[in-house]
């Protein structure tokens, strides 16, 4: 199968397209950054979906199918450059693909689109609205993009469309929201506030890609790995130390001190939980975690030992 | 928070034998602690076993494990029932049993107060998560009063206020026993003379309780908590209104029977045949 996957340079974007190779498939690349130390077997073009070569390459290469990994958080890219990115990029990357005869399209989202907040369920279900959005605006783009996406599944019936909202990526790549915030001595909690983090390995969220890419589930589908642990617990598991910090304190400290930086609304996912149900997933696809919670955070704390 | 009571040797040696799916870390996948329990059954112990001095009838009621619902009255302005329930399920069935609250909505924003209660498995009361934990073999404990029952003034200590019916929904769907119970004594704890919601919500409560010595500390009175025989209704949760008020009513009454039967037996006019702590 000949596999097209935006976002190629990013980490998980690597490592997705060497498991694609190693397994048969053939493999193009498309991104903005550069990869020059991408292995032989992949094709990698240094190219904007949006620009007018990358309808080109869907033309030319008539991709099989198309994993979506170029989305951009707050966090890496600020204001309304990063809401064209994550929207024209979705929009141009469905319409090339039903254009040019791909047959599946994997739109990788996150579960942060769920938001947190006070009332929030533990374990969401793929059915529920994006309620704790109100607490982060700064979600919206990726919030609109995943259902965005999702909408392919009646606008283009032709293509099987999947939508994944994968939680927390972590491990020894230290690749990740989660990973950047856990890299330093210290690390900023909101205090008389323990929320459940969850997360998965990277090999696992890679494996879940892959999997999908095999499996071809139509749907929405939260990916999960193993059970959620409290932030406290995860903080001193990977060795660091929480510092917790009354919440009207949070705005002056944060990004001082040797402390994170966030953006001002990710204080909601400091102080409640967002958790999800992954067993859609794993019914429609048999995709199963392998990497348990305990080897997770130890990989990551010897990969990034407090000095 | 690092800070923690030393936890007694006996709510150690339960906490061993409670059946829940703990990881290497000690926290179970609804991310209950064993580590806050030890702290939590530790400070009930002192009020369950000494302060109050509780007696639990009918503990044999309870299913030693799978799921199940207790269903009961609110009894005292603040949580001291569902504590003190709380302590029963864990100090007097073999093995023990944690019970699952359904906590206010407000709690979740409270400091500390929210952290403590998550991780001790009283989660925000939704639907969602009360199907999770049965669907998990957890017991849930349910006061379908709600806040309106924990407001009950003095006078009122022994009355039932309406019944929310959505525990019935939730019991018919997922096939739960409910088991009724009835609580005695907590308007004496605190007596509320009358209830500051205007201050609460301030504080961001509901309200809060005064008493003729103002604050809420309860009284070192003796409490009762009857369990009754389990109660299985048949049905999908889909039934008309009435067919479920009709179900509810069934288990308000029997609520409300326990209560009387009780009442007399503390005001000493009642057969005192019963003896306490049964299970064991």
């Amino acid at each position: 199968m000949k596999v097209l996957i935006l976002g190629i340079a990013g980490v998980l974007g690597r490592m997705v397209g060497q498991e694609l190779i190693a397994a048969g498939h053939e493999v193009i690349g498309l991104d903005r950054r550069p990869w020059p130390t991408a292995p032989r077997g992949i094709e990698v073009h240094r190219l904007d979906v949006r620009k007018r070569g990358a309808e080109e390459i869907f033309r030319t290469r008539r991709p099989d199918a198309v994993v979506h990994m170029a989305t951009v958080t707050s966090l890496v890219m600020r204001g309304e450059e990063r809401y064209r990115l994550n929207l024209d990029g979705t929009r141009a990357l469905f319409e090339h693909s039903e254009r040019h005869g791909v047959k599946h399209v994997i739109f990788v989202g996150r579960h942060t689109y769920y938001g947190a907040g006070p009332d929030s369920p533990l374990f969401h279900t793929e059915d529920e609205p994006p309620i704790g959005l109100a607490t982060f605006p700064e979600l919206a783009d990726l919030v609109a993009a995943d259902l965005y996406a999702s909408t392919a599944l009646w606008r283009m019936p032709t293509l099987t469309t999947t939508v994944l909202r994968m939680c927390y990526t972590l491990g020894p790549t230290g690749h990740g929201t989660l990973a950047g915030f856990l890299k330093g001595k210290r690390v900023p909690t909101v205090m008389g506030f323990d929320p459940l983090f969850q997360f998965m390995h990277e090999h696992d969220a890679v494996d879940a890609i892959t999997t999908a890419v095999r499996a071809r589930p139509r749907g929405v589908f939260n990916v999960a790995g193993p059970q959620p642990i409290p932030f406290s617990f995860l903080i001193r598991a990977v060795g660091r130390r929480p510092v917790p910090v009354p919440e009207p304190l949070l705005d002056a400290v944060i990004g001082r001190f040797g402390l994170p930086d966030l953006p001002a609304g990710a204080l909601s996912h400091l102080k409640y939980p967002v958790v999800i149900d992954g067993s859609a997933f794993r019914r429609a696809s048999g995709f199963a975690h392998r990497i348990d919670e305990d080897r997770v955070m130890r990989e990551f704390r010897d990969a990034f030992p407090v000095r | 928070m690092q800070l923690r009571l030393p936890v007694a040797p006996d709510v150690r040696a339960r906490l061993e034998r409670l059946e829940l799916p703990f990881s290497r870390t000690g926290v179970d996948p609804f991310g209950v602690s064993r580590a806050h329990l030890g702290s939590l059954f530790t400070a009930l112990r002192a009020l369950y076993k000494s302060y109050f001095t509780v007696k639990a009838f009918g503990t044999e009621n309870i299913p030693a494990r799978g799921r199940a619902m207790l269903v009961g009255n609110h009894s005292g302005g603040v949580a001291i029932d569902a504590a003190m329930v709380l302590a029963s399920m864990f100090f007097e069935l073999d093995p023990p049993r944690l019970a699952h609250g359904m906590a206010e909505k407000f709690i979740a924003k409270i400091p500390f107060a929210g952290e403590w209660a998550a991780r001790c498995g009283q989660f925000t009361g939704l639907p969602q998560h009360a199907t999770r934990l049965l669907e998990a073999e957890r017991l849930l404990m349910v006061f379908p009063e709600g806040a309106r029952g924990t407001a009950k003034l003095y006078p009122e200590r022994n009355s039932l206020v309406g019944f929310g019916t959505g525990f019935m929904r939730l019991a018919l769907e997922t096939r739960t026993p409910i088991i009724p119970f009835a609580f005695l004594g907590g308007g004496e704890a605190i007596p509320t003379i009358l209830n500051a919601y205007r201050l609460g919500k301030l504080l961001g409560v509901p309200y809060i309780p005064v008493t003729p010595y103002l604050l809420a500390i309860p009284l070192p009175v003796s409490l009762e908590v009857y369990y009754g025989a389990p109660r299985f209704f048949e049905g999908t949760g889909r039934e008309d209104d009435a067919v479920i008020a009709g179900y509810v009513d069934e288990v308000k009454r029997e609520i409300a029977a326990m209560i009387d039967g009780g009442q007399r037996r503390r005001d000493g006019s009642g057969p005192r045949s019963l003896t306490a702590g049964s299970a064991r």
